[in-house]
Protein backbone atom coordinates (compact mmCIF):
# COMPACT_ATOMS: atom_id res chain seq x y z
CA UNK A 1 0.00 0.00 0.00
CA UNK A 2 1.06 3.94 -0.48
CA UNK A 3 1.14 5.85 2.05
CA UNK A 4 0.32 9.41 0.79
CA UNK A 5 3.39 11.70 1.36
CA UNK A 6 3.24 14.97 3.09
CA UNK A 7 5.19 18.11 3.46
CA UNK A 8 6.26 20.24 6.42
CA UNK A 9 5.02 23.64 7.14
CA UNK A 10 7.88 25.31 5.68
CA UNK A 11 6.37 25.15 2.18
CA UNK A 12 3.33 27.27 3.05
CA UNK A 13 5.92 30.26 3.42
CA UNK A 14 5.31 30.71 -0.19
CA UNK A 15 1.64 30.32 -0.48
CA UNK A 16 1.00 32.23 2.74
CA UNK A 17 2.86 34.74 1.93
CA UNK A 18 0.44 35.99 -1.35
CA UNK A 19 -1.86 36.69 1.17
CA UNK A 20 -0.19 38.18 4.56
CA UNK A 21 2.12 40.56 4.78
CA UNK A 22 3.96 38.44 7.95
CA UNK A 23 5.96 35.21 7.80
CA UNK A 24 3.56 33.17 9.01
CA UNK A 25 5.75 29.97 8.55
CA UNK A 26 7.26 31.52 11.78
CA UNK A 27 4.34 31.56 13.65
CA UNK A 28 3.27 29.16 16.28
CA UNK A 29 -0.31 27.79 16.02
CA UNK A 30 -2.58 25.72 18.53
CA UNK A 31 -4.67 22.89 17.15
CA UNK A 32 -8.20 23.39 18.05
CA UNK A 33 -8.74 19.78 18.17
CA UNK A 34 -5.82 18.14 20.78
CA UNK A 35 -4.77 21.68 21.68
CA UNK A 36 -0.67 21.04 21.15
CA UNK A 37 1.19 24.17 20.20
CA UNK A 38 3.82 24.06 17.82
CA UNK A 39 5.63 26.13 14.94
CA UNK A 40 3.67 26.28 11.56
CA UNK A 41 6.45 24.90 9.96
CA UNK A 42 6.25 21.32 11.79
CA UNK A 43 2.73 21.11 10.14
CA UNK A 44 2.16 18.13 7.24
CA UNK A 45 1.02 19.21 4.77
CA UNK A 46 -0.46 17.25 1.91
CA UNK A 47 -0.43 18.97 -1.15
CA UNK A 48 -1.65 16.32 -3.39
CA UNK A 49 -5.23 17.90 -3.42
CA UNK A 50 -7.45 19.92 -4.34
CA UNK A 51 -5.79 22.51 -2.01
CA UNK A 52 -3.17 22.60 0.96
CA UNK A 53 -3.90 20.53 4.27
CA UNK A 54 -2.11 21.26 7.13
CA UNK A 55 -2.24 19.19 9.68
CA UNK A 56 -1.64 18.59 13.44
CA UNK A 57 2.01 16.47 13.98
CA UNK A 58 0.45 15.39 16.73
CA UNK A 59 -3.05 14.34 16.19
CA UNK A 60 -3.14 14.72 12.43
CA UNK A 61 -6.66 16.78 12.83
CA UNK A 62 -6.66 19.54 10.36
CA UNK A 63 -5.44 22.82 11.67
CA UNK A 64 -5.18 24.74 7.69
CA UNK A 65 -6.71 24.67 4.33
CA UNK A 66 -5.60 27.11 1.89
CA UNK A 67 -7.25 26.76 -1.70
CA UNK A 68 -6.36 28.87 -4.73
CA UNK A 69 -8.19 29.89 -7.35
CA UNK A 70 -7.00 32.00 -10.32
CA UNK A 71 -8.49 35.04 -9.06
CA UNK A 72 -9.03 34.13 -5.46
CA UNK A 73 -7.75 32.40 -2.42
CA UNK A 74 -9.74 30.65 0.46
CA UNK A 75 -7.98 29.92 3.96
CA UNK A 76 -9.82 28.15 6.50
CA UNK A 77 -8.11 28.10 10.11
CA UNK A 78 -10.45 26.98 12.22
CA UNK A 79 -8.63 23.81 13.11
CA UNK A 80 -6.32 26.64 14.96
CA UNK A 81 -7.12 28.47 18.21
CA UNK A 82 -4.98 30.91 18.15
CA UNK A 83 -1.31 32.08 15.93
CA UNK A 84 1.49 33.42 17.54
CA UNK A 85 3.41 35.46 15.36
CA UNK A 86 7.04 37.17 16.50
CA UNK A 87 7.10 41.17 15.93
CA UNK A 88 10.02 43.23 15.26
CA UNK A 89 10.55 44.52 19.11
CA UNK A 90 10.42 48.35 17.12
CA UNK A 91 7.56 48.02 15.76
CA UNK A 92 5.58 51.03 17.11
CA UNK A 93 2.84 49.71 19.55
CA UNK A 94 0.16 51.45 22.30
CA UNK A 95 1.24 51.12 25.53
CA UNK A 96 -1.02 50.47 28.41
CA UNK A 97 -3.45 53.14 29.32
CA UNK B 1 -9.13 19.55 -61.38
CA UNK B 2 -9.59 16.30 -60.20
CA UNK B 3 -12.38 14.32 -59.52
CA UNK B 4 -12.57 14.85 -55.59
CA UNK B 5 -11.82 17.95 -54.22
CA UNK B 6 -10.45 18.11 -51.27
CA UNK B 7 -12.57 21.73 -50.33
CA UNK B 8 -15.76 19.55 -50.70
CA UNK B 9 -15.43 16.17 -49.12
CA UNK B 10 -18.62 17.62 -46.56
CA UNK B 11 -17.72 18.26 -43.31
CA UNK B 12 -17.03 15.76 -40.37
CA UNK B 13 -19.73 14.60 -37.59
CA UNK B 14 -18.68 16.57 -34.73
CA UNK B 15 -18.10 14.06 -32.05
CA UNK B 16 -19.30 14.63 -28.58
CA UNK B 17 -16.48 16.64 -26.88
CA UNK B 18 -14.71 13.70 -24.79
CA UNK B 19 -13.50 15.89 -22.03
CA UNK B 20 -15.27 18.83 -20.11
CA UNK B 21 -13.89 21.99 -20.46
CA UNK B 22 -10.48 22.80 -19.20
CA UNK B 23 -9.77 19.02 -18.70
CA UNK B 24 -6.62 17.38 -20.20
CA UNK B 25 -6.85 13.51 -21.03
CA UNK B 26 -4.32 11.65 -18.61
CA UNK B 27 -3.51 7.51 -19.09
CA UNK B 28 -2.51 7.16 -14.99
CA UNK B 29 -4.10 7.54 -11.83
CA UNK B 30 -2.86 10.37 -10.01
CA UNK B 31 -3.44 9.74 -6.35
CA UNK B 32 -4.82 13.10 -4.73
CA UNK B 33 -5.29 12.97 -0.73
CA UNK B 34 -6.23 15.86 1.53
CA UNK B 35 -4.61 13.45 4.86
CA UNK B 36 -3.02 10.03 5.57
CA UNK B 37 -4.34 7.09 4.34
CA UNK B 38 -6.68 5.34 7.26
CA UNK B 39 -6.65 1.72 7.34
CA UNK B 40 -9.81 0.27 7.54
CA UNK B 41 -9.85 -3.87 7.95
CA UNK B 42 -12.81 -5.05 6.23
CA UNK B 43 -14.28 -7.18 9.25
CA UNK B 44 -14.65 -3.83 10.92
CA UNK B 45 -15.90 -1.72 8.19
CA UNK B 46 -19.39 -0.67 7.45
CA UNK B 47 -21.55 1.57 5.12
CA UNK B 48 -24.11 4.06 6.90
CA UNK B 49 -27.18 5.75 6.07
CA UNK B 50 -28.51 7.84 8.80
CA UNK B 51 -32.09 9.87 8.89
CA UNK B 52 -32.94 13.44 9.10
CA UNK B 53 -35.00 11.32 12.14
CA UNK B 54 -32.17 9.86 12.75
CA UNK B 55 -33.04 6.47 11.76
CA UNK B 56 -29.73 4.50 10.83
CA UNK B 57 -29.39 1.19 8.04
CA UNK B 58 -25.83 -0.30 8.58
CA UNK B 59 -24.34 -2.43 5.88
CA UNK B 60 -20.90 -4.83 7.03
CA UNK B 61 -18.58 -5.65 3.76
CA UNK B 62 -20.18 -9.27 4.07
CA UNK B 63 -23.49 -7.64 3.33
CA UNK B 64 -22.83 -5.25 0.93
CA UNK B 65 -20.94 -7.47 -1.58
CA UNK B 66 -24.15 -9.88 -0.88
CA UNK B 67 -26.27 -6.87 -3.05
CA UNK B 68 -26.99 -6.74 -6.54
CA UNK B 69 -23.42 -5.78 -7.90
CA UNK B 70 -23.03 -3.00 -11.23
CA UNK B 71 -20.20 -3.07 -13.23
CA UNK B 72 -19.98 0.73 -14.70
CA UNK B 73 -17.46 1.82 -17.18
CA UNK B 74 -17.00 5.59 -16.45
CA UNK B 75 -15.07 8.54 -17.10
CA UNK B 76 -13.74 10.42 -14.40
CA UNK B 77 -12.77 14.29 -13.93
CA UNK B 78 -11.08 16.10 -11.01
CA UNK B 79 -10.76 19.41 -10.50
CA UNK B 80 -6.90 19.39 -10.46
CA UNK B 81 -8.11 19.42 -14.63
CA UNK B 82 -6.73 15.72 -15.08
CA UNK B 83 -9.70 13.51 -16.71
CA UNK B 84 -9.24 9.71 -17.21
CA UNK B 85 -12.08 7.60 -19.46
CA UNK B 86 -13.14 4.37 -19.95
CA UNK B 87 -12.83 2.84 -15.69
CA UNK B 88 -14.10 0.12 -15.04
CA UNK B 89 -15.54 -0.68 -11.41
CA UNK B 90 -17.99 -2.46 -9.68
CA UNK B 91 -19.57 -1.52 -6.65
CA UNK B 92 -23.70 -1.03 -5.27
CA UNK B 93 -25.66 1.76 -6.69
CA UNK B 94 -27.16 4.19 -3.94
CA UNK B 95 -30.31 3.10 -5.83
CA UNK B 96 -29.96 -0.43 -4.15
CA UNK B 97 -28.72 1.06 -0.89
CA UNK B 98 -31.76 3.95 -0.65
CA UNK B 99 -34.25 1.53 -1.76
CA UNK B 100 -37.03 1.72 1.10
CA UNK B 101 -35.53 4.20 3.39
CA UNK B 102 -37.58 7.16 4.13
CA UNK B 103 -36.80 10.36 3.96
CA UNK B 104 -38.27 13.91 3.30
CA UNK B 105 -34.12 14.93 2.95
CA UNK B 106 -33.03 16.18 -0.37
CA UNK B 107 -29.42 16.63 0.51
CA UNK B 108 -26.61 14.40 1.42
CA UNK B 109 -23.33 14.53 3.54
CA UNK B 110 -21.22 12.06 2.50
CA UNK B 111 -18.59 11.03 4.81
CA UNK B 112 -15.85 8.98 5.13
CA UNK B 113 -13.11 6.82 7.77
CA UNK B 114 -10.67 9.73 8.36
CA UNK B 115 -13.00 12.52 8.55
CA UNK B 116 -13.50 13.92 4.93
CA UNK B 117 -17.03 14.98 4.11
CA UNK B 118 -18.59 16.05 0.41
CA UNK B 119 -22.22 17.16 0.01
CA UNK B 120 -24.19 16.48 -2.83
CA UNK B 121 -28.22 16.66 -3.49
CA UNK B 122 -30.08 13.86 -2.77
CA UNK B 123 -30.98 12.93 -6.01
CA UNK B 124 -27.70 12.80 -7.65
CA UNK B 125 -27.49 9.49 -5.94
CA UNK B 126 -30.31 8.15 -7.47
CA UNK B 127 -30.89 7.19 -11.11
CA UNK B 128 -27.94 5.09 -11.56
CA UNK B 129 -25.29 7.48 -11.09
CA UNK B 130 -23.73 6.76 -8.00
CA UNK B 131 -22.12 3.95 -6.54
CA UNK B 132 -20.34 2.55 -3.68
CA UNK B 133 -17.81 1.13 -5.43
CA UNK B 134 -15.33 -1.92 -4.29
CA UNK B 135 -13.55 -2.57 -7.04
CA UNK B 136 -11.15 -1.24 -9.58
CA UNK B 137 -10.56 -2.87 -13.46
CA UNK B 138 -11.14 -6.11 -11.97
CA UNK B 139 -9.24 -5.54 -8.97
CA UNK B 140 -9.75 -4.75 -4.98
CA UNK B 141 -9.57 -0.91 -5.25
CA UNK B 142 -6.41 -0.07 -4.06
CA UNK B 143 -6.31 2.12 -0.65
CA UNK B 144 -4.32 5.07 -1.89
CA UNK B 145 -7.76 5.28 -4.73
CA UNK B 146 -10.26 4.92 -1.72
CA UNK B 147 -10.44 0.93 -1.00
CA UNK B 148 -12.02 -0.82 0.59
CA UNK B 149 -14.75 1.26 -1.03
CA UNK B 150 -15.34 4.68 -1.95
CA UNK B 151 -18.25 6.69 -3.38
CA UNK B 152 -18.15 7.17 -7.21
CA UNK B 153 -20.33 9.94 -8.63
CA UNK B 154 -18.72 10.41 -11.72
CA UNK B 155 -20.81 12.88 -13.40
CA UNK B 156 -19.66 15.38 -10.79
CA UNK B 157 -15.99 16.80 -10.45
CA UNK B 158 -14.25 13.66 -8.72
CA UNK B 159 -14.10 15.50 -5.03
CA UNK B 160 -17.33 14.29 -4.59
CA UNK B 161 -16.56 11.12 -5.39
CA UNK B 162 -15.07 10.69 -1.30
CA UNK B 163 -12.73 7.89 -0.70
CA UNK B 164 -12.66 5.81 2.00
CA UNK B 165 -16.78 5.86 2.29
CA UNK B 166 -18.05 5.55 5.46
CA UNK B 167 -21.80 6.98 5.20
CA UNK B 168 -24.27 8.96 4.41
CA UNK B 169 -25.62 11.48 6.22
CA UNK B 170 -29.30 12.62 4.71
CA UNK B 171 -30.78 16.05 5.30
CA UNK B 172 -33.12 18.69 4.86
CA UNK B 173 -30.63 21.49 4.64
CA UNK B 174 -27.64 21.56 2.67
CA UNK B 175 -24.59 21.28 4.36
CA UNK B 176 -21.18 21.92 2.70
CA UNK B 177 -18.25 19.21 3.26
CA UNK B 178 -14.62 19.30 3.66
CA UNK B 179 -13.63 20.97 -0.22
CA UNK B 180 -17.08 22.94 -0.16
CA UNK B 181 -16.54 25.10 2.94
CA UNK B 182 -12.59 26.09 1.70
CA UNK B 183 -13.73 27.68 -1.44
CA UNK B 184 -14.59 25.04 -3.78
CA UNK B 185 -18.13 24.60 -5.48
CA UNK B 186 -21.38 23.42 -3.96
CA UNK B 187 -21.75 21.25 -6.66
CA UNK B 188 -18.99 20.55 -8.98
CA UNK B 189 -20.57 20.01 -12.62
CA UNK B 190 -17.53 19.34 -14.74
CA UNK B 191 -19.12 20.19 -17.60
CA UNK B 192 -20.51 23.57 -16.41
CA UNK B 193 -16.62 24.18 -15.21
CA UNK B 194 -18.18 24.41 -12.04
CA UNK B 195 -14.74 24.66 -9.86
CA UNK B 196 -15.20 27.31 -7.46
CA UNK B 197 -18.16 29.28 -5.56
CA UNK B 198 -19.06 31.58 -7.81
CA UNK B 199 -18.16 29.46 -11.29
Amino acid sequence: MTEMSYLDGNMLDGPLREIFAVDLSTATGRCAHCGTAGPMAGLHVFSHAPGLVGRCPVCEQVMLRLVRAPDRAWLDLRGATVLELPMPLDQPHPGPL
Amino acid sequence: MGIVSPGFQGRPRTAEPALPPGQYLTEDWPVLSAGPTPKVPLDTWEFVVSTETGAEFRWSWSELMGLPQDTPTLDIHCVTRWSKLGTNWQGVSLDTLLEGIDTQARYALAHSYGGYTTNLPLDDLRGGRAWVAHTYEGGPLPAEHGGPARLLVPHLYFWKSAKWVRGIRLLVDDQPGFWETAGYHDYGDPWREQRYQGD
